[in-house]
């Protein structure tokens, strides 16, 4: 499956590709593309806010995914689909290092006290940023390398750090909206669901763990889960 | 080629920006023979008995000395970013959603602390007074603003027409109410969360100031659907929400009405909603806005910069606590 990964590569830079097109959409001429493809030609009226809400959307979106990895390759019983998860964490990664970076560049121009100010003050940035914050180790500590250095059960308990950076993000969406709470809620939804399916598959390893140990003495030494449940 | 369908072309691209511009040159200068006639005092114009559709132009403007020179928004962007959740909560949802809403006939109910009730047709209201041009700051909550060249007349002409009982202390409105028309006021799961019918309401000092506008048209021409035809007010001072839509009801009261902003978030959002830099809503900083088309942000003014003119309504009120 390892020929899929170019392809789906370039399909996790449609977005921003199509936030290029729409923002130089005068000199780029691709707003027939844009509108074949039901998408707006330009970023609209208020463009910060549109690249800002648009590269928010898409964070969830690849957290999602990156979350879905694990409960899909164990319901499909396709465990290739692990090759996929760095990737899909990459880019959540990455659209959340623009859509920060559109906020204090864009929105503060790097107006460090106001940033500041506002990580503080306001609930909502708080859990932004925490949630961004959150994903900086992940992304440093992604490869094969790190997990290496950290040994697989470490490099697994710090990458467990999206799930709280994924709640952050809804909490953050949730506490933005002034009334339309609809888009936060589905995404609360699918998180719940996501983490819900590994906190069931941590109790149902749990009881068996008991009833092995249980029933007879100690197995010999194997590598842990972690190491080979990364790629 | 792309073949674009009707309803994908908004209708202000139909209008070429050269044309747009001489237009503005024709009004200013109908506008001043206009002003020039009339002078410092209104007189009554015979308008046509025509029914006020969308997109109906106006002339004869009369200029107003409360209209800013700063420069204005495109109608593009005026019609194409709005926040009419009964339309939609998305920003380009009204102008694709209001596309079909009827605005002829539209009729406009007059009650409560009067002497004599009425129901106005809408032509009635449009011929109590000159149509002026009023070129107003707008500033959202949320934290953009825009300059809009507003046509109608004083809010305070209209409330003149009636003897008020002495419990007239309020001004209350009401939008339309009409789920089959606006998809937003249909029980979807959650929803957009507000009540309907969208209510607002003015001390009664405030809705007869002369910056109050009962508003018909902007951009030359009569309301769009997307930005609350036929029939809205416009209260520059105030926060965007406060300037009601689509009304079909003005009833005095004596006790301050309620406001649907201020029912979905007490906390948030308060009865006055004046705009102050210096009283942040709980989520966000008021103290800058986007004024859409520019780069960089503003700082925001007090009373949205029309300090001068309504500060005085505010004396002696703690503006951190009626909010």
């Amino acid at each position: 499956m390892k020929w899929l990964k170019p392809p789906v590569f370039v399909l996790c830079l449609v977005p921003v590709a199509v936030l290029l097109l729409q923002a130089f959409h005068e000199p780029l001429r691709a707003d027939s593309l844009l509108t074949a493809l039901h998408l707006n030609p330009d970023l609209g009226a208020n463009q910060i806010e549109k690249v800002t809400h648009t590269t928010g959307d898409w964070i969830l979106i690849f957290l999602c995914i990156t979350l879905a990895i694990t409960p899909l390759r164990k319901i499909l019983n396709q465990p290739w689909l692990i090759k996929f998860r760095r990737m899909f964490g990459l880019f959540a990664f990455f659209y959340a290092s623009l859509h920060f970076l559109t906020y204090i560049w864009l929105d503060q121009f790097f107006d460090m006290s106001s940033i500041l100010k506002d990580v503080a003050k306001r609930p909502f940035i708080t859990a932004g940023f925490t949630g961004f914050v959150l994903l900086i180790p992940l992304a440093l500590t992604s490869t094969a390398g790190w997990i290496r250095r950290l040994g697989g059960k470490r490099w697994q308990w710090l990458h467990r750090l999206i799930y709280i950076s994924a709640i952050a993000g809804v909490v953050h969406y949730y506490w933005l909206v002034k009334s339309d709470v609809r888009l936060p809620l589905l995404y609360a939804v699918i998180v719940t669901l996501l983490l819900g399916f590994r906190a069931l598959m941590a109790i149902r390893n749990q009881r068996r763990q008991l009833a092995a140990n249980s029933a007879q003495p100690r197995a010999a030494f194997r590598p842990t889960e972690a190491a080979k449940d990364v790629e | 080629m792309l073949i674009k369908k009707p309803s994908d072309i908004p209708y202000s691209e139909v209008t070429p920006k050269s044309l747009y511009m001489n237009r503005r040159k024709f009004l200013a200068a109908a506008a001043a023979a206009g002003a020039g006639l009339a002078g410092a005092t209104f007189w009554k114009m015979s308008q046509s008995s025509s029914p006020v559709l969308a997109g109906t132009k106006y002339d004869n403007l009369v200029k107003s000395p409360f209209s800013t020179t700063e420069k204005v928004t495109s109608m593009n962007d005026a019609t194409h970013y709005n926040n009419y959740y009964e339309f939609g909560t998305d920003k380009s949802d009204p102008a694709k959603n209001a596309q079909n809403f009827k605005t002829v006939p539209w009729q406009v109910s007059v009650e409560g602390e009067v002497k004599k009730k009425r129901v106005f047709q809408l032509e009635e209201i449009a011929k109590l007074a000159p149509m002026e041009e009023r070129i107003y700051r707008h500033r959202c909550v949320e934290g953009w603003s825009i300059v809009v060249p507003w046509i109608g007349f004083p809010l305070s002409v209209l409330i003149k027409q009636f003897e008020l009982t002495s419990k007239a202390k309020y001004v209350a409105f009401e939008t339309l109410y009409d789920p089959k028309q606006m998809p937003g006021q249909r029980g979807s799961l959650f929803g957009s969360g507000l009540d309907w019918p969208y209510v607002e309401g003015l001390r009664m000092d405030e809705a007869m100031h002369p910056l109050a506008l009962l508003c018909f048209g902007m951009y030359g021409e009569s309301l769009p659907n997307q930005d609350g035809a036929p029939i809205r007010i416009v209260l520059p001072w105030k926060y965007g929400f406060k300037s009601i839509k689509s009304i079909v009801k003005i009833k005095f009261v004596e006790s301050e009405p309620p406001t649907t902003w201020n029912k979905q978030a007490p906390n948030e959002y308060g009865f006055y909603s004046n705009v102050n830099p210096s009283v942040d809503h709980p989520r966000w900083s008021q103290a800058t806005e986007r004024r859409l088309g520019e780069f960089f942000k503003r700082k925001t003014l007090m009373f949205n910069g029309y300090a001068d003119q309504v500060a005085s309504l505010y004396n002696g009120m703690d503006l951190r606590k009626y909010y």
